[in-house]
C-alpha cells in the first residue's frame, strides 16, 4: 500500500543519478526486494509506472529480483531458508527464528542510454 | 497512485502549533506543494529533451544502453532522517514511542487513559497521525497534553520528515513523546520515525491470526498491548493463541494485556514505559 511512496523515492533517486552521471534516460530499473519485507512486487510495479511518468525513467522496465528469506533457528542453531514470516524452521519445526536476510529493498542497477 | 488503498504522495497537512490549525500552517503546506510542482516541471523538461535525443541515438552505437551500479536502499532518505530524529530525541532526553495498530483497535482511547495516569507529574507530548480530521488530537488535548495533528491526506503512514517537523513545534524536553501512527498494520511498518520502540496494539475484537496476517508490523514491534480485555467474557477469543502467533513472527516481543475501560494492566504498561525511559536515557 505504501508502494507509491517507495516509488516516489525510487524516482527521486533515479533523477539524482541522472544529475550525477549525466545519462539521458533509463530503460531498465533493477531493484532487489526481500520476500520477508513489506513490499508487494505487483503493487510496486503498478506504482512505478505511475510515479515514473514525466521522469527520465518513464516507460522503463522495472525488474524486481527477489531475495529469499534466511533465518537463524535458535532451537537447532542452523541458518535456514523460510518462505514467509511465521513459518516454522524446516529442520526442527521451531518458531524461534531470527531473520538474517529477506528484508532488502534496494535500487541495484540502472540500464541507461 | 496506489490502487489498493488510494495512498499517494503529498497532501500532508500539519497543525502549526499544539492547539490550533491556522493560516500559517496552510501556507507552509502550500509551499511544499509548490515545491513538488517545480520538480514535476523539471522532470517534464528532461522528458521533452529526451524525445529529441531518441532519434539521434538510434544511429549512434557509441551511446548504446549500458548498466550503471547504484546499490542504494530505497528507504535510505527516510532512514537517514529517522537517525537524525533519534539523535534529536536522545539529546532532548525524550523517549519516543510509535503506536501502531489497525483502525479501531483503541489506540486513542488507550493513549487518553495513559496520559490521564501520567499527567500532571510527567512531561508528555503527542503527535497524532490520521488521513483526515483533528478529532484525535482534540481528544488528546482534552487531557491537558500538548498534541499536534498531522493529516497525511492520501498518505497511509507517517514518515520521518513529518515527525522531524512536528517535533520542532512541540518543544518537549525530558519527557515521553507518543506518536500515534495512522491506523494501518502494513505501511507504517516500513517507515522508521526515529522512535525508541514500536508498540503494536491488537484488540481482542480482532482475529487471533492478526500477527500472521501482518507479520512485518509485529516483527518490528518491541511490545504488543492486547487491548479491550474487559470484553473477553463476551467473546470467543483465545488470547494465548494471539500471543503465540505474535511470538512466531517475533520471539522476543513483550506482551501486556490492558483495558482502558477497567484500567486493567495500565499499571504494567506504565512500568514498561518507565523502564523504557530509563533505558533510553542511560544509553543516550
Amino acid at each position: 500500500m505504501h508502494e507509491v511512496a517507495l516509488c516516489n523515492s525510487l524516482v527521486e533517486m533515479i533523477c539524482e543519478q541522472q544529475r550525477n552521471r549525466g545519462f539521458k534516460r533509463v530503460r531498465r530499473v533493477i531493484v532487489e526486494v526481500g520476500v520477508l519485507g513489506h513490499v508487494d512486487p505487483r503493487a510496486l510495479d503498478f506504482a512505478f509506472d505511475v510515479e515514473a511518468k514525466d521522469s527520465p525513467a518513464e516507460g522503463a522496465e522495472l525488474e524486481i529480483r527477489e531475495i529469499q528469506g534466511r533465518a537463524w533457528c535458535m532451537d537447532c542453531s542452523r541458518l535456514e531458508t523460510i518462505v514467509r514470516r511465521g513459518d516454522a524452521c524446516p529442520e526442527c519445526g521451531g518458531f524461534t527464528l531470527i531473520v538474517e536476510q529477506g528484508e532488502e529493498l534496494r535500487l541495484k542497477e540502472l540500464e541507461v542510454v | 497512485m496506489c490502487g489498493v488503498c488510494g495512498c499517494g504522495k503529498g497532501e500532508t497537512r500539519m497543525e502549526v502549533d499544539t492547539g490550533r490549525q491556522d493560516h500559517a500552517g496552510h501556507d507552509h503546506v502550500h509551499q511544499d506543494h509548490d515545491h513538488d510542482h517545480a520538480q514535476h516541471d523539471h522532470a517534464h523538461h528532461d522528458h521533452d529533451h529526451d524525445h529529441d535525443d531518441k532519434d539521434t541515438l538510434r544511429d549512434d552505437p557509441a551511446r548504446r544502453a549500458h548498466l550503471v551500479s547504484v546499490e542504494q536502499d530505497i528507504l535510505g532518505k527516510n532512514n537517514a532522517l529517522a537517525a537524525h530524529n533519534r539523535q534529536h530525541f536522545n539529546s532532548h532526553g525524550v523517549l519516543a514511542l510509535n503506536l501502531v495498530s489497525s483502525p479501531g483497535a483503541g489506540k486513542t482511547t488507550l493513549l487518553v487513559a495513559t496520559l490521564q495516569q501520567l499527567l500532571p507529574a510527567a512531561t508528555v507530548a503527542v503527535i497524532e497521525g490520521d488521513q483526515e480530521t483533528s478529532a484525535d488530537a482534540d481528544r488528546i488535548r482534552a487531557t491537558g497534553a500538548p498534541a499536534i495533528q498531522v493529516n497525511t491526506g492520501r498518505g497511509c503512514h507517517l514518515d520521518a520528515s513529518m515527525i522531524d517537523e512536528a517535533f520542532h513545534r512541540l518543544h518537549i524536553q525530558d519527557g515521553t513523546l507518543f506518536i500515534e501512527n495512522v491506523g494501518n498494520l502494513v505501511c507504517p511498518a516500513a517507515f522508521d520515525l526515529g522512535e525508541a520502540h514500536k508498540v503494536v496494539i491488537a484488540s481482542v475484537t480482532e482475529g487471533e491470526d492478526k500477527p500472521l496476517k501482518y507479520p512485518n508490523m509485529f516483527a518490528a514491534s518491541s511490545l504488543m498491548l492486547v487491548s479491550k480485555v474487559d470484553l473477553l467474557p463476551h467473546l470467543d477469543f483465545d488470547v494465548e493463541l494471539l500471543i503465540a502467533n505474535a511470538r512466531r513472527v517475533n520471539p522476543s516481543i513483550a506482551v501486556i494485556k490492558v483495558s482502558a475501560t477497567t484500567g486493567e494492566g495500565i499499571d504494567r504498561w506504565l512500568r514498561w514505559i518507565s523502564a523504557a525511559r530509563d533505558m533510553a536515557v542511560a544509553s543516550a
